[in-house]
């Protein structure tokens, strides 16, 4: 048994020496040390033992428990120390390899531009009145003072539906009138609202004209508002929207349901108005139609014209997401081709 | 439009630079698109932005007028001579040249009458006549066939005038110096004679009084606060008088407020004068005759399209009496055939010019053929009328047809205008065509047109504008555009011109005028103010915002939105519906009697077909798609003029469920029906909407064992699942499984609650138990969950299940479901036993309920 017990314990420690991983040298110390490890069994056999001897082993075997305990210790934290220093040599990565993609989600660019949009005017008290696509001859065209076969029909080719009188709505002006008589109570309440919706368009599809397209239209109806606080409000729009320097510049113009009417310009901000591919080199980019609310619409809506007054525009989201990214082909929007919408 | 501005001086000083005068145009309503500059120089204006013009500018001392003094042939070429130039200097410059339009006064010796051209000097820069391409050089001494040769006589494509290149410029008259107004001398620069500069002025509909260059220059007399000086109408009338050689009978004054008429006899046809047909080749206009090119040029200087007739064809046709010249609306199957070579059939709102025997033209529109002039006409009758310009629009797209001046009769020209039209018509064809005017003109004028007094008192102009006016600083302004103005007090009293309809009665000529002021005055003048006005009552738009918050839940999980075109073909919404299903939607279609498309005739009833095609057409790049969209479909239901558009929510998902990577221990298992109703769940954790009740659906276009309906708390909300295999065929979809959903997004969104509850955190530890229980395969997991929760009482906190096995040694016809439960006491840690007892409870439940057993 003695005998046993110093071969066990020699061989152990020989054993030991030559292991260099971790886990090895766990397998070693339960083999040795565990609960049915050897050692341990031999101590437990100890009741084979003459009882004379069996304190002198008893002794010799926990000594030699412990100088293998003390063994294992040292092994494991020498081995751990190895492994660490290995992991840390030899672990690397190639860190130019791709990382494992995550499916991420995105709003369509022209969401994107609605909701900056809706943002901005909100700061300014305008609120978000939806109305239908699907519109009347009357509401889109009569009612906002362009009567039928006026001439200034030809500045909106329309789509007609087989119900005579039903048209595709073809800007959201007659979202003005809905508002009005909405929201106006007889005449007697001031509005704020941005009207935003798809408008159609009787025109082939290219890369510079859509059949489809967004518009926002704005409009502030009150007792005492005057195409100063027009200029003032898209000012203070175009600061917000292009940054605080952004030059805006009013050109007269025409709509039928508005007087005065203008058109709005930005100063190009991709070329600081000094003329670009994108400002078609003359510096001013357009933005927005506007005007004062016409009489005969105000009064369409349900308003004195003699005591109120109010002013519109009209932007077209579309527009202003190609300026802003540089986008060449307006029919990209629609497509819905995910090549494209994964750049947003 | 094209403006020149060599022509627009005529009737007004310009004392600005042309660019900044092209930039006050655009700030004034008159948007000059371009410019475009015939041999000047481009000038720079600080704070004026134009794009660099790429034109040639004529070397004022190399390039030249030029007199050609002699023809002379070419000793050794037939097919070149040499012009003897007259430049102003001391010698005639011989230019060796192929000309073929000098060829006629070759071996002429010296010429009685020089021919005028444009010459280039040597060292001149040019464009190059031979090139395809645009391209410049500079004239250099090179002998052509032995004759020495250093300099040229330019053609039209050589100076940028033109692509022409046929012959050189030669004009017979001498022409002008513009800066003097007198002949120019042979070494002119020719900038001084034909130089100019070319805008091109885009009109807007209210705009119609602008539509010529007098019109233009009305306009650049206001904005320059410069006098007008209008064209003559005097007229040199020497023949018998007009009475009793014509007679006008007008039938609808209303289509027809003003018909006039003048007669020329023993006028000469021929090429009318140069100076005029060099103006109407500058804004785009092919000469003819002297007596077509007039009428032309009338309808460009001052807007008043005229009509020449041949008087003798009219006679003829009257059998040689008087012609009676009638305006009035169509008979029955009348036709007409017009200049341009068609037959027209005329509808019965077309009013026509007719004689007593038959149609002569379409009023205001086109001419016929029949009365035409022609090189043998002699006697000359002249039409200058007035038109309902509703109607003439109407008339013009209805027959299809443009011309310059249905353009200006469809847009409104005043009545005033008719009589000046014919009064300058005769006196520019008598001068170049020679004959005699007969005395009077015919004027029929049945319909007079108002004149229109607005009384504009100056607050308005405060309250509208925000920036006072003085009355006379206002009055000025209106008087520039050449209205006449009273002041009396504090009110305007104003009178419209005779040129313009676009001006309204009281508040609405108020607002007329108001405008006129504005746009004058200058929009960049009017300062920039904030409203002062009361506040609206502010609100939130609730159904945005919570449409808005669906897609912001949607990307989260991974969704990219699409928006697609709402017109559709019906023809395709059909292939949603497999033969023997039932229909998708019961609705009739919004349908276009103008479609453009063969695929866009009418407005969608589904998101499916846009999401099905759009996912057809990116299976070509991708093959993992997970898309959404939101927006209206239209549904009509008879007796509705008027379609219902509920907004949808659809979801696409198809391919692999993870993005694609080098790394292959990832199986690229495809998307199922489990994944998009994670989507959906998840959507709806999202809104924090409860209550979702999902049932098999019965869906046409959805896989009968692999879809589902969405209803919460009883509203149905729609369904989705696997496309049905034979609709994923008749898309020519990719094999892989397409899960959609459609959901009516109105009902989905009724069920979001403003607030939501949120429990407390649990102090306590919670007790995780597992159970496994064995149904049978038809039993819903639903059911078995709901049974658990059911039994499980309060101290139950949490339900997963993890594992759904069928198969040895699960007996068959049935499926083992793992649960993981979790129980929880929000007070204190529960023991073994209580734990125990809740969870035999279940087991217990669930055996009597569903028939389980517990799996060992």
């Amino acid at each position: 048994m003695h005998q046993q017990l110093e071969t066990l314990y020699a061989e152990a420690l020989a054993e030991l020496e030559g292991l260099t991983d971790g886990q090895a040298v766990r397998a070693w110390e339960s083999r040795y040390l565990g609960a049915k490890g050897a050692v341990t069994l031999i101590l437990r056999s100890i009741g084979q033992i003459p009882k004379e001897e069996r304190a002198a082993f008893g002794k010799r075997a926990n000594e030699i428990k412990e100088a293998l305990a003390e063994a294992y210790a040292e092994r494991e934290t020498l081995v751990r120390q190895q492994e660490l220093a290995r992991d840390l040599e030899e672990g690397a990565v190639d860190v130019t390899l791709p990382g494992r993609t995550t499916a991420t989600g995105g709003l369509h660019p022209a969401t994107q531009t609605l909701r900056q949009l809706y943002a901005i005017w909100a700061e300014m008290g305008f609120q978000v009145y939806r109305s239908r696509d699907v519109e009347t001859d009357e509401t889109n065209f009569s009612l906002l003072n362009i009567p039928p076969h006026h001439p200034a029909r030809d500045m909106w080719d329309t789509f007609y539906t087989t119900t005579p009188g039903v048209i595709l709505r073809t800007h959201t002006s007659p979202g003005q009138i809905h508002a009005m008589r909405d929201l106006g109570q007889n005449g007697t309440q001031p509005i704020r609202v941005i009207l935003p919706g798809m408008c159609y368009r009787y025109e082939q599809v290219t890369a510079r004209s859509e059949m489809q397209f967004h518009q926002l239209e704005g409009l502030a109806i009150g007792r005492n508002i005057r195409m100063s606080d027009l200029k003032g409000t898209i000012s203070a729009f175009a600061r917000r929207m292009y940054g605080a320097n952004a030059a805006v510049r009013y050109r007269a113009s025409y709509f039928p349901f508005t007087e005065p009417s203008m058109e709005v310009d930005v100063e190009c901000f991709l070329c600081g108005g000094k003329g670009c591919r994108v400002c078609k080199y003359a510096g001013w980019i357009e933005i927005a139609g506007a005007g004062m609310v016409h009489p005969i619409v105000l009064q369409n809506g349900g308003y004195d014209p003699t005591e109120w007054s109010g002013f519109a525009f009209g932007m077209g989201p579309e527009r202003m997401t190609m300026n802003k990214h540089d986008i060449n082909d307006i029919r990209y929007f629609w497509q819905n081709d995910l090549r494209f919408l994964e750049q947003f | 439009m094209r403006v020149p501005v060599s022509w627009l001086k005529d009737y007004v000083d310009i004392t600005i630079p042309v660019e900044l005068l092209a930039e006050r145009l655009t700030l004034a309503g008159l948007e000059v698109g371009s410019i475009e500059y015939l041999g000047v120089p481009q000038r720079h204006i600080e704070g004026v932005r134009w794009p660099e013009s790429r034109h040639l500018v004529w070397d004022r001392e190399k390039i030249l007028l030029a007199a050609i003094r002699e023809v002379k042939p070419h000793p050794n070429a037939d097919r070149l001579v040499l012009a003897m130039v007259d430049y102003g200097g001391a010698e005639l410059e011989q230019c060796v040249t192929g000309a073929p339009n000098l060829f006629d006064f070759k071996g002429q010796g010296p010429l009685e009458q020089p021919l005028w051209t444009a010459w280039a000097a040597e060292g001149a820069e040019v464009w190059d006549g031979h090139s395809d391409e645009p391209k410049r050089m500079i004239l250099k001494e090179k002998p052509l066939r032995g004759i020495p040769n250093r300099s040229m006589v330019c053609s039209e494509k050589e100076l940028g005038l033109s692509d022409s290149h046929e012959g050189v410029i030669v004009f017979f008259d001498q022409p002008c110096n513009q800066i003097t107004g007198q002949p120019a001398a042979p070494g002119t620069p020719l900038q001084d004679v034909l130089g100019d500069i070319i805008l091109e002025v885009g009109l807007t509909p209210n705009l119609a009084r602008a539509y010529s260059i007098y019109g233009v220059a009305r306009e650049v007399a206001a904005l320059l606060g410069q006098p007008l000086r209008p064209p003559s109408y005097d007229v040199l009338m020497e023949g018998a008088p007009i009475e009793g050689q014509v007679f006008i009978e007008i039938r609808d004054p209303e289509l027809n407020p003003r018909f006039t008429l003048a007669l020329l006899r023993d006028m000469q046809i021929r090429p009318a004068p140069e100076w005029m047909q060099w103006r109407l080749m500058l804004v785009g206009q092919r000469p003819i005759n002297n007596i077509v090119d007039v009428t032309n040029y009338i309808t460009f200087e001052i807007g008043q399209p005229l009509h020449a007739f041949d008087y003798d064809k009219l006679v003829a046709r009257a059998g040689g009496k008087p012609p009676t010249i009638i305006t009035r609306l169509p008979e029955p199957g009348e036709t007409l055939n017009t200049l341009d070579e068609r037959t027209r059939q005329l509808e019965p709102h077309n009013i026509l010019v007719c004689d007593t025997a038959g149609v002569l033209s379409l009023g205001g529109i086109i001419g016929g053929a029949e009365t035409e002039i022609g090189d043998d006409t002699r006697n000359v009758l002249l039409e200058a009328a007035n038109w309902n310009f509703i109607n003439i629009r109407r008339t013009m797209q209805s027959q299809k047809v443009q011309t310059d001046a249905g353009l200006r009769f469809s847009r409104g020209v005043h009545p005033g205008q008719a009589e000046r039209g014919l009064r300058r018509g005769i006196e520019l064809m008598r001068r170049s065509a020679g004959g005699t005017v007969a005395q009077g003109i015919l004027d029929a004028y049945p319909l007079p047109a108002p004149t229109v007094v607005v009384d504009l008192p100056v607050r308005e102009i405060r309250r509208l504008l925000g920036l006072d006016f003085t009355a006379e600083l206002a009055a000025d302004i209106l008087r520039g555009l050449q209205f006449e103005v009273q002041i009396n007090g504090d009110t305007l009293r104003v009178t419209t011109p005779d040129h313009r309809l676009d001006i309204g009665d009281n508040i609405i000529g108020q607002a007329d005028l108001i405008e006129e002021i504005a746009r004058i005055y200058g929009y960049d003048r009017i300062p920039d103010t904030l409203i002062a006005d009361e506040m609206p009552p502010q609100w939130t738009n609730v159904a945005l915002v919570r449409e808005e918050r669906t897609r912001d839940v949607l990307v989260a999980l991974g969704l990219r939105e699409q928006i697609s075109h709402r017109l559709i073909a019906p023809e395709r919404e059909a292939l949603l519906v497999p033969a023997g299903n039932g229909p998708l939607v019961q609705a009739g279609y919004v349908e276009l009697a103008n479609p453009l498309a063969a695929d866009k005739t009418a407005l969608r009833h589904t998101l499916l077909l846009n999401l099905l095609e759009n996912a057809r057409s990116n299976a070509r790049y991708t093959a993992r798609q997970q898309v959404f969209e939101i927006g209206s479909v239209y549904l009509k239901s008879d007796g509705q003029s008027l379609p219902d558009e509920p907004r949808r929510l659809g979801i696409l998902l198809t391919g692999p469920r993870r993005v694609e990577s080098w790394q292959h221990d990832e199986a690229a298992a495809n998307m199922d029906f489990f994944d998009l109703k994670g989507v959906v769940e998840g959507l709806l954790n999202g809104l924090h909407i409860t209550g979702a009740v999902y049932d098999r659906a019965e869906h046409p276009s959805l896989h009968p064992g692999r879809s589902a309906s969405l209803s919460i708390n009883g509203t149905p909300i729609g369904a989705f699942g696997e496309l049905h295999p034979l609709v994923a065929r008749a898309f020519d979809l990719p094999e892989t499984p397409v899960l959609v959903a459609e959901f009516d997004l109105e009902a989905l969104l009724d069920q979001v609650e403003d607030l939501h509850k949120t429990t407390a955190l649990p102090t306590t530890p919670p007790v995780l138990q597992d159970i496994a229980l064995v149904v049978g395969e038809e039993t819903p997991a639903a059911a078995v969950e709901a049974a658990i929760w059911k039994a499980g009482g309060d101290l139950l906190r949490g339900v997963r299940l993890f594992d759904v096995y069928q198969g040895d040694p699960i007996p068959a016809g049935h499926k083992s479901l793992a649960y993981s439960l979790t129980y929880q006491a929000l007070d204190r840690t529960l023991t073994d036993t209580e734990v125990a007892k809740v969870q035999q409870r279940i087991v217990k439940a669930c055996e009597r309920e569903l028939s389980a057993k517990l799996r060992a």
